[in-house]
């Protein structure tokens, strides 16, 4: 499609060089004040941020050393907070798209509800981290409706702690999360060509044979796009660590740090915080979809063979 | 067909398993909902499974205490404007970025990547000292300023393949007949684009209206939008009845609700999806 369309623009731009200054065509101006924004608000902050982490009170990498040493002001345990957040949002984006790339499958076709199971899945994007928050200490919190069930029947002795830690966390970001992936899943499963699983069932292909040899390795790429971007979502998210659950304990993540640094006016702690944020996520991003270019070829040719 | 029929009607371990998940997570969806709409009208607090008697104060109290029309006025304000803005300057950056090859592409096409994949609170925090640099912190230019960084890059993402779907050999036949730059936009290119439009700005939209940590940072009392008087509020816990919080919430539920719904009138999500694939 894009190299039936690449000529065309070759032509059409050639014929606008000539038009117009030679060399390049006017229409590049259309570029210009996009860039320009970005450059100025974007690339400009970035820059200041990395080069105002490298200014702490201790010499160049001071912030850096602190950081990895648990010094900062306002929070003790900074280090591990990289692997908690690490935890939260690689369980988070596993689950989500674990849980959306059967049900997205199963749906891609007419189904009946289908509009109706949609909208319902859809609702989380309009309730927002407090409503949900609210929500799981209503439902699950020590004085919730699940405890109160719990201690009536007598399975528990005292109310079982579903809130206020990493569990409690992570079941609101699946609840704010799934939709997306979902979303998204469907969209890439009703991609998929219905003729190449019903020439596979002539061929003789059972259901999970279908599934594994042709629709996998099909929604695969879909499936990597989901997953990572569902993981940018989880891995940035502070309100529901400290809504639902304790962040000045076991769900402290790394940007609840880098804001209570800034607000503490620690600008160089701040930034390292934030620096280290970017690069511990770009690294998780890099892994995925360097794995996913190994595993996407093996998948590829055991469909044709 | 039939035999794709078939196999679905039969009653497989996988598919049952799939389709329990799906309804334990619209009943426990059900049940949240459920929970925090019925203690936004609880009178009291009790140790009972239903609330004693019924009340709609909290409603009249997020009027009063949160003064509620200056939060939507200022988040409607901030979402339109971004909005408007994104669009202005997305549609002729797509339009380039989409028809011309030009040497340091690529590299422009990482400066509106980079937004998407990195934490926001990567480039918030020094972007928020910039705008205090600039004395923009607490008003709503500096809410928009913040919000427009992560939203030009979303909307030019968008709309490039809207733009890949217009056959140039359009464009040119309206050249062709004299027609300049920027009639070629007004009148060839804005109508075709429509649907890109209504997408990208439904899109951005929603996400402005929920975007918490940019606006987070850069706010103030003057200048609050419903997300983060909500924060502030659900923060101070002991000193606002959770009952408050709730309506508040119920509240904000509303808003983004009658904003998608809206929304979802002009574009059908998957119908924009159907499209591009063809």
């Amino acid at each position: 499609m894009s190299a039936a369309v690449a000529p065309e623009r070759a032509a059409g731009s050639g014929r606008r060089a000539r038009a117009g200054t030679p060399g390049i065509s006017p229409v590049l101006w259309l570029v210009v004040p996009g860039v320009l924004f970005m450059l100025l608000f974007f690339v400009y902050p970035l820059c200041y941020g990395v080069g105002l982490s490298f200014q702490g009170e201790g010499g160049p990498f001071s912030a850096y050393a602190d950081f990895f040493a648990d010094r900062f002001v306002s929070d003790h345990g900074s280090r591990e907070s990289i692997l908690v957040t690490l935890r939260l949002a690689l369980a988070a984006s596993l689950i989500n798209v674990g849980a959306a790339l059967p049900i997205a499958y199963r749906m891609r076709g007419p189904i009946r509800g289908k509009r109706i199971i949609t909208a319902t899945v859809l609702i989380p994007m309009t309730l927002g981290t407090v409503f949900v928050a609210s929500a799981m200490n209503n439902v699950l919190g020590p004085a919730g409706w699940i405890n109160k069930a719990l201690l009536a029947v007598g399975l528990a002795d005292e109310p079982v702690a579903l809130t206020g830690n990493f569990t409690g966390v992570l079941l609101s970001l699946v609840i704010s999360g799934f939709p997306f992936s979902f979303l998204l899943m469907l969209g890439y499963a009703s991609g998929v060509d219905p003729s190449l699983e019903q020439a596979a069932a002539v061929l003789g292909a059972g259901p999970r044979a279908r599934f594994r040899l042709i629709a996998l390795p099909l929604l695969l790429p879909g499936l990597t796009i989901t997953f990572c971007l569902s993981f940018v979502l989880a891995f940035g998210v502070f309100p529901s660590a400290t809504l639902v659950g304790n962040d000045a304990g076991p769900t402290r993540v790394l940007s609840k740090i880098a804001y209570t640094e800034y607000a503490n006016a620690q600008y160089a702690t701040a930034s390292a915080t934030a620096v280290i944020m970017a690069v511990v996520q770009l690294a998780v991003l890099g892994l995925v979809l360097a794995l996913r270019s190994r595993l996407y070829r093996g998948s590829t040719a055991g469909g044709k063979g | 067909m039939t035999a794709d029929t078939a196999v679905r009607r039969r009653i497989t371990l996988t598919g049952a398993v799939t389709w329990t998940g799906l309804w334990a997570f619209i009943g426990g969806l059900l049940i949240a909902v459920t929970a925090v709409v019925l203690s936004s009208f609880t009178q009291q607090l009790s140790s009972g499974w239903l609330p004693g008697a019924l009340t709609t104060k909290w409603y009249s109290g997020a009027w009063s205490y949160f003064d509620l029309p200056s939060l939507l006025t200022t988040t409607l304000l901030v979402a339109l404007a971004v909005v408007a803005l994104s669009l202005l300057v997305a549609v002729p950056t797509a339009f380039a970025l989409s028809r011309l090859s030009f040497p340091g592409k690529r590299l422009v096409m990482l400066l509106f990547l980079v937004p998407q994949v990195i934490p926001t609170m990567s480039y918030a925090v020094p972007l928020a000292t910039l705008v205090y640099q600039l004395r923009l912190n607490d008003t709503v230019p500096g809410l928009v300023l913040v919000n427009l960084v992560p939203s030009l890059p979303f909307a030019v993402l968008v709309l490039i393949p809207f733009v890949d779907q217009i056959d140039p050999r359009v464009e040119q036949a309206a050249r062709v007949f004299g027609a300049g730059t920027r009639q070629v936009f007004v009148r060839i290119l804005a109508p075709l684009m429509v649907p890109g439009l209504l997408a990208a700005g439904v899109l951005t939209l929603v996400r402005v209206v929920g975007q918490f940590e940019l606006t987070f940072l850069v706010a103030g009392p003057n200048s609050q939008t419903i997300v983060v008087a909500l924060f502030g509020a659900s923060l101070q816990a002991g000193q606002l009845p959770s009952q408050q919080i709730d309506a508040m919430a119920v509240i904000y539920m509303l808003t983004t609700l009658v904003l998608l719904l809206i929304a979802l009138r002009f574009v059908d999500p998957t119908s924009v999806a159907a499209r591009t694939r063809r």
